[in-house]
């Protein structure tokens, strides 16, 4: 684990040569010492992490290593059983997921969570209808001014096409991008994404990937992403924290850290290239 | 839609049912009501009967629209029956009973609701059951105040100040009731409609992310619960009304069966539904008690088994079907 890179990290050039504003400020999200385990399996093992506000921070590692779990964490859905979480400056530890949705993080699912029996569109427009917090039992969920929004919502994902299909008739890749809408239909300032491009097309990932970053960079949101592709996270991430056990294994810009022969041994699964002098 | 999957617990009408105007059918079926209760005059208690049961109904139907089913609901419907027999000698106004029985159904809708909404599935269900069975053995053992299973007769009422005779006073419990179902029927079809309507079906499906939005699957269920109950208390006074007699049986448990049994037949995918499967119910229920006066539980059941079998959305979903394609 390189902890120089850290600060190396915040200056970084970000996606399309753009350099992105330096983060000196304080932590929007702030982990440390976050131990939880199943029976005998540490699913955290003392998880220190600070997610910078407007920075995107992919999570790697392999299966089981404990990445759901960082966001079921932080998201209140499972409490640490040691340990504290700041968001803003204020520990949130206890709260349930439905106060922190309230203070501004969102999240989606690696399973996406969606209501298989409406449309993508009434689906969209619950999410809106929540943050409206205009639950009326009376007024219609598709009045004009939800309708219109939820259009204009899925049409940044490119979802509008699908907007009268019933969730359970989409396809994997659809189905997590119109997860991450729900998301975003609730102007989070903090995203947790579990592995928002798994389940996308190969052909079409990149693409998908690209509406993902513009949607989130134009919302000011900072994102954490659990990501398998390292292609993805190279072009997309600010920095790359690798997860290993229940344990942050390393952490810093992409460039370094994939380049890391460990990294990419134990969590790649490639044997550092041997024609490198 | 996706395939033909046929299951209970999904509303199959559901989509026929939006595509389909409600409006017509609505219509008709109130024309042909009183048609019927005006050619044949001893229907028009059992129609007032069917149109009481119906309004119970749509409050089962907002909860399996959750995927919930309660089976204790009679114990609204009782409270809202018992309600009317206990302050008819001090009150004799219909018009002042009504809302009194549907307000303390409500009240004991909130205090069962906050308790029984955290439970899910058979536990939701049981739970309803054990509770309604509690105000069962209540009025069953409280003989000095209810006189047991004998029951209490309800004094004559006065409508309005006024006290009709007997052949105006039923045409006016039918036309109460056929009202009362109309503005339930259409409250019901907006609150569906609404972001609380359309969020019932996230607790069947995704209470997670319900939770992730913010909203609270707990309180989305409640407010079901407390409508259904201020409906099951509404259709028991009227009961009370029409029939002039309560019985510790409209708590017992096979009346609940019985509402959930009218909710399957009719169909859980439109507000009509719930009209549609009592009216059937109550016209069955009567022409076979008479054909076969032992067998006519049998008859029920074999409707009831033809319709899970071969028309899971209901007579609704049936009807919705054919008239979506002879369109
Ligand atoms: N609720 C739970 N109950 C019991 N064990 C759990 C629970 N959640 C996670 N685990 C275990 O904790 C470990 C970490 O799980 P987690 O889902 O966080 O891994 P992950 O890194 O997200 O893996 P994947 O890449 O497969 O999604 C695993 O061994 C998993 O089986
Ligand atoms: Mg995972």
């Amino acid at each position: 684990m390189s902890a120089s890179d850290r600060l190396g990290a915040q200056a970084e050039p970000s996606i399309e040569g753009v350099t992105r504003p330096r983060q000196q400020d304080a932590p929007l999200l702030s982990a440390r010492g976050l131990k939880l385990a199943f029976g005998g399996v540490k699913a955290a093992d003392g998880i220190d992490l600070d997610v910078m506000p407007g920075e995107f921070l992919a999570i790697i590692g392999p299966n089981g290593a404990g990445k759901t779990t960082f966001i079921n964490m932080t998201t209140g859905y499972l409490r640490p059983q040691a340990g504290s979480i700041e968001y803003d400056g204020q520990p949130i530890l206890g709260l349930s997921p439905r106060v922190l949705v309230g203070k501004g993080i969102g999240r989606s699912f690696q399973l996406p969570q969606l209501f298989t029996e409406h449309t993508v569109l009434e689906n969209a427009a619950l999410a809106i209808a929540a943050r409206a917090g205009l639950w009326s039992p009376l007024v219609p969920l598709l009045r004009p001014q939800w309708r219109a929004e939820a259009m204009a919502l899925l049409d940044r994902f490119g979802l509008a096409p699908l907007a009268e299909v019933r969730a359970d008739a989409l396809n994997e890749g659809a189905r997590k991008l119109a997860d991450i809408a729900m998301a975003v239909a609730l102007q989070p300032r903090l995203i947790l994404m579990d592995e928002p491009t798994s389940g996308v097309a190969a052909a079409e990932k990149m693409s998908v990937v690209e509406t993902l970053v513009r949607v989130l960079r134009d919302a000011k949101v900072t994102a954490v992403f659990v990501e398998h592709d390292m292609e993805v996270v190279e072009r997309f991430a600010d920095r790359v924290a690798v997860w290993s056990q229940g344990r942050i294994a390393a952490l810093g810009p992409p460039e370094t850290v994939l380049k890391d022969p460990a990294v990419l041994r134990d969590v790649i699964g490639i044997e550092p290239a041997h024609s490198h002098a | 839609m996706s395939g033909s999957a046929n299951s209970l617990s999904r509303p199959a009408g559901a989509a026929p049912a939006r595509s389909l105007g409600e409006g017509l059918p609505a219509l008709l079926g109130i024309a042909a009501l009183v048609l019927v209760a005006w050619a044949v005059p001893w229907l028009k208690f059992v129609l007032t009967i069917a149109l009481a049961k119906g309004i119970a109904v749509l409050g089962i139907l907002l909860l399996l629209r959750a995927g919930q089913v309660s089976f204790g609901h009679a114990m609204f419907l009782a409270t809202g029956a018992y309600t009317v027999a206990f302050v008819a000698p001090f009150q004799t106004e219909a018009l002042l009973l009504l809302p009194l029985a549907a307000l303390l159904a409500t009240l004991l809708g909130l205090a069962v609701g906050l308790f029984v909404v955290r439970y899910r599935d058979i536990f939701f269900g049981m739970l309803n059951l054990a509770l309604s069975m509690v105000l069962y053995s209540l009025l069953e053992k409280l003989y000095e105040y209810t006189k047991g299973t004998d029951g209490i007769r309800v004094s004559v009422l006065t409508f309005a100040g006024l006290r009709p005779e007997r052949e105006t006073q039923e045409w006016l419990m039918f036309g109460l009731a056929l009202l009362l179902a109309v503005l339930f029927g259409l409250l019901v079809r907006a609150y569906l409609a609404s972001p609380m309507g359309r969020a019932l079906a996230g607790i069947k499906t995704r209470e997670t992310r319900l939770e992730f939005m913010g909203v609270s699957a707990r309180r989305v269920l409640l407010f079901a619960y407390v409508l259904s109950a201020l409906m099951g208390g509404t259709a028991g006074a009227l009961v009370a009304m029409t029939s002039r007699h309560v019985t510790p049986q409209l708590a017992y448990w096979t009346s609940s069966g019985e509402l959930v049994f009218i909710a399957i037949l009719g169909g859980a995918g439109s507000a009509l539904g719930p009209f549609l499967g009592a009216a059937a119910f109550e016209l069955v229920r009567v022409y076979a008690a008479a054909a076969v006066a032992d067998a006519w539980q049998m008859i029920l059941g074999a409707v009831l088994l033809l319709v899970i079998l071969f028309a899971p959305g209901g007579i609704w979903g049936m009807l919705a079907g054919r008239l979506r394609r002879s369109a």
